[in-house]
């Protein structure tokens, strides 16, 4: 199996090591990992801004690139949902391949691959950080709008990590607020609801957050920082690939 | 780069407590929603139904309107047709000044509110009195509803006594009137602001409007087409006693309310309380099907740009919105900002749309209010795409000369650096330089990142840079 590995581009500038620990855990798992060096971005930002025109050359760009693997795998939940679910919509008039064989990384091991094993040890508390697009758009876990059986594929390949103990904040899915360019748009109203979202993930007595989506990380850092908070931020695939 | 929203979010957010406790508020309606939406195994189907009737109604909408006026006209009700806001408040303005009525009582209706019909009636001389409670509190402070459901839940109560004692001129008798009947309390004891004994003023005053008015006025939460039945569900049955005192009754309702038949108001019927309150079904739920004996009963059927949301491809769907306010309660942007925050009369995001079919040009504002969690679509009972059309909306503000020209920069700036790969990894080398940047330019007010946020340091070198120098290597 050829995977196209995707890393979004505010984690190859600013988390290089979550692309690094998703490539690691990806070819511990026996598989041929590709890497075209001359992507960038999906288009999201511009897109959730309003300017979908602008996002449009890099989706091509993107179903260009990666078209010939077999499957696309990018560590960043909100990102891979932007190239399934809105790439196709963009690309209409050419159409594109891409976009139906992008997946997250959670969504990869525990639906495609369906690991039952992993070799790794992390023996800290951990809040599970349920990211919106994850939860709504990819379906990681339920919803908790929904009257459907709970879920949750982030906690299911955890719970294969030696030594963890895991934990959900209250209101598992509520917003934090980041929102690509609406955290600059409405600073005001992102911030406070990092704060609460803060809060609720520090009250549960974590040492860490863990989630499948770096900027909702990035944000709530950010926050934490700023008011001398000291709990960690740690994507979920760095737990999965602790020790390779 | 403030929208109008954003800056009246900012201004909210001054004191944190309000925040917290109208957050607080909301979100316990939202928890006591899931709990219903639990509680029923065929919620989802029953979601699904409720889809599936809306859009036929909604998209059979000259049939369904056709067989209510019929119907309701078989029942003796006399039924009228408005295009507009104009032709609606000259339409109820002449049935009550056919009828001498220089008193409205009037139960809630957001339909009222977005034709403005109580300015209009009191400029002529009609005076009218709002009996839900929430909506007679706003009425009397002279504010707007910040809610669709739970007009005044913002306010609070020390508000409300003082409000009450500088507007009721009874107000001390009413109070003495509590404590004669409740001879086990001591004045002495209970607060001043106590919400009983308020609720128990506002009742003997809600009392004498409802027995000296001349007409009442109900909205409609639904229009059985095939009974010609009126639907209104209140909790307070203020909607009944507008109805069972003045010999006119006069219903205002939206051509998006029909639906088709009894087996439909099932499903709506078992929907609309849980998702709105949390309540498994309203106290009242009212079927108004004609005039009570010696009595007139009219209902105006009113467009008022609704017909032209049915021809939009993009947004037509909202027609199906019920306004249970589940989206607003859930919506976490909606809780930390309050309806005061949004131009328009409808917070939320059903608001958001709403307001951008009536004037796109007037309320582009609410757009920015939206971080796309999509909350509210999987709350929404008849399931409005309502996160999706905020997105269409962004993608049309630009073409409208709406567009946040710093958003704008940003987002041709992003594309110009992508769409040039060898330029972007250029920009991945140069980005650590922003981590030697002085903190008074990192936080000066040209960076909103900073507003809230400590800044992030880039590291020594990117993936892209990692991969090039083989990143089997990478520790």
């Amino acid at each position: 199996m050829r995977i196209g590995l995707f890393v979004p581009c505010y984690v190859d500038a600013l988390f290089p090591e979550v692309g690094v620990a998703a490539y690691k855990l990806l070819k511990s798992l026996g598989l041929e990992v590709g890497y075209p060096e001359k992507q960038t971005c999906c288009g999201q930002p511009m897109g959730n801004a309003g300017f979908e025109t602008k996002a449009l050359p890099l989706a091509r760009k993107y179903d260009e690139l990666f078209s010939g693997y077999d499957y696309v795998v990018a560590p960043g939940a909100s990102c891979a949902a932007y190239v399934r679910h809105f790439h196709p919509e963009i690309m209409k008039e050419s159409g594109c391949t891409a976009a139906e064989k992008t997946t997250d990384i959670v969504e990869f091991l525990h639906d495609i691959l369906k690991i039952k094993s992993l070799p790794a040890v992390f023996p800290h508390k951990v809040s599970v950080h349920n990211s919106c697009h994850g939860v709504r758009e990819l379906g990681l876990s339920s919803p908790s709008e929904r009257n459907v059986p709970r879920f949750n594929k982030i906690i299911d390949l955890l719970k294969l990590v030696e030594g963890i103990e895991i934990v959900e904040p209250e209101r598992r899915d509520e917003c934090c607020g980041f929102g690509g360019m609406f955290s600059v748009e409405e600073p005001a109203v992102s911030t406070r609801m990092g704060q609460d979202k803060l809060r609720r993930h520090i009250g549960t007595g974590a040492e860490y957050v863990t989630g499948p989506d770096s900027s909702c990380l990035m944000h709530l850092e950010g926050i934490a920082r700023k008011g001398g908070e000291s709990i960690k931020f740690i994507h979920v695939v760095q737990i999965l690939a602790a020790g390779l | 780069m403030s929208t109008e929203h954003s800056k009246k979010a900012l201004e909210y957010q001054a004191e944190p407590e309000v925040v917290t406790r109208h957050d607080r508020t909301f979100w316990n309606v939202r928890a006591k929603r899931d709990a219903m939406a639990q509680s029923l195994p065929e919620w989802e189907a029953l979601r699904d139904a409720a889809d599936r009737i809306k859009k036929h109604t909604e998209t059979h909408l000259d049939e369904y309107l056709l067989k209510f006026e019929e119907s309701a006209s078989r029942n003796g009700v006399h039924v009228h047709w408005a295009e507009d806001a104009e032709e609606y408040n000259r339409i109820v303005y002449d049935i009550l000044s056919a009828h001498n009525v220089r008193k409205v009582v009037k139960s809630k209706s957001m339909l009222t509110e977005e034709c403005h019909l109580n300015a209009n009636l009191e400029a002529r001389g009609i005076d009218v009195v709002e009996t839900d409670l929430g909506e007679r509190i706003l009425q009397l402070m002279k504010l707007a509803p910040s809610h669709i459901v739970m007009p005044a839940l913002h306010v609070h109560r020390e508000d409300i006594r003082d409000c009450f004692m500088s507007t009721i001129p009874e107000f001390g008798e009413f109070r003495q009137e509590y404590f004669r009947r409740n001879p086990q309390l001591s004045p002495s004891e209970v607060d001043s602001s106590d919400p009983t004994m308020l609720t128990f003023i506002a009742r003997l005053h809600l009392r004498e409007q409802f027995m000296t008015a001349g007409a009442g006025m109900t909205g409609a939460n639904f229009g059985i087409a095939s009974t010609g039945d009126v639907v209104v569900c209140t909790n307070e049955g203020n909607a009944d006693m507008s109805t069972a005192v003045p010999p006119l009754h006069i219903v205002s309702m939206g051509i998006e309310k029909l639906i088709p038949d009894y087996e439909a108001m099932g499903v709506f019927q078992r929907l609309l309380a849980r998702c709105g309150t949390g309540q498994q079904t309203t106290v009242y739920t009212s079927h108004f099907r004609g005039p009570k004996p010696g009595g007139e009963m009219h209902v105006v059927l009113v467009d008022n740009g609704r017909s032209s949301i049915l021809a939009d491809p993009g947004h037509w769907q909202t027609l199906k919105c019920m306004r249970c306010g589940a989206c607003m309660n859930t919506c976490p942007v909606y809780r930390r900002s309050a309806g005061y925050s949004y131009s328009y009369f409808i917070p939320g995001p059903i608001g958001i749309n709403l307001g951008m079919l009536k004037d796109s040009g007037r309320y582009s504002g609410n757009v920015s209010a939206c971080s796309l969690c999509m909350s509210c679509d999987d709350v929404c009972p008849v399931k409005v795409d309502l996160s999706s059309q905020i997105y269409r909306w962004r993608q049309q503000l630009d073409s409208i000369g709406r567009a946040n020209p710093a958003k704008k920069l940003m987002s041709y700036g992003m594309s110009f650096v992508f769409n040039r790969p060898k330029l972007y990894i250029g920009a991945l080398k140069a980005a650590r330089m922003v981590n030697a940047l002085p903190d008074c330019i990192v936080y000066s007010g040209m960076n909103a990142w900073g507003y809230g946020h400590r800044m992030m340091e880039f590291p020594k070198e990117s993936f892209h840079s990692l991969w090039k120098k083989g990143i089997d290597n990478v520790k």
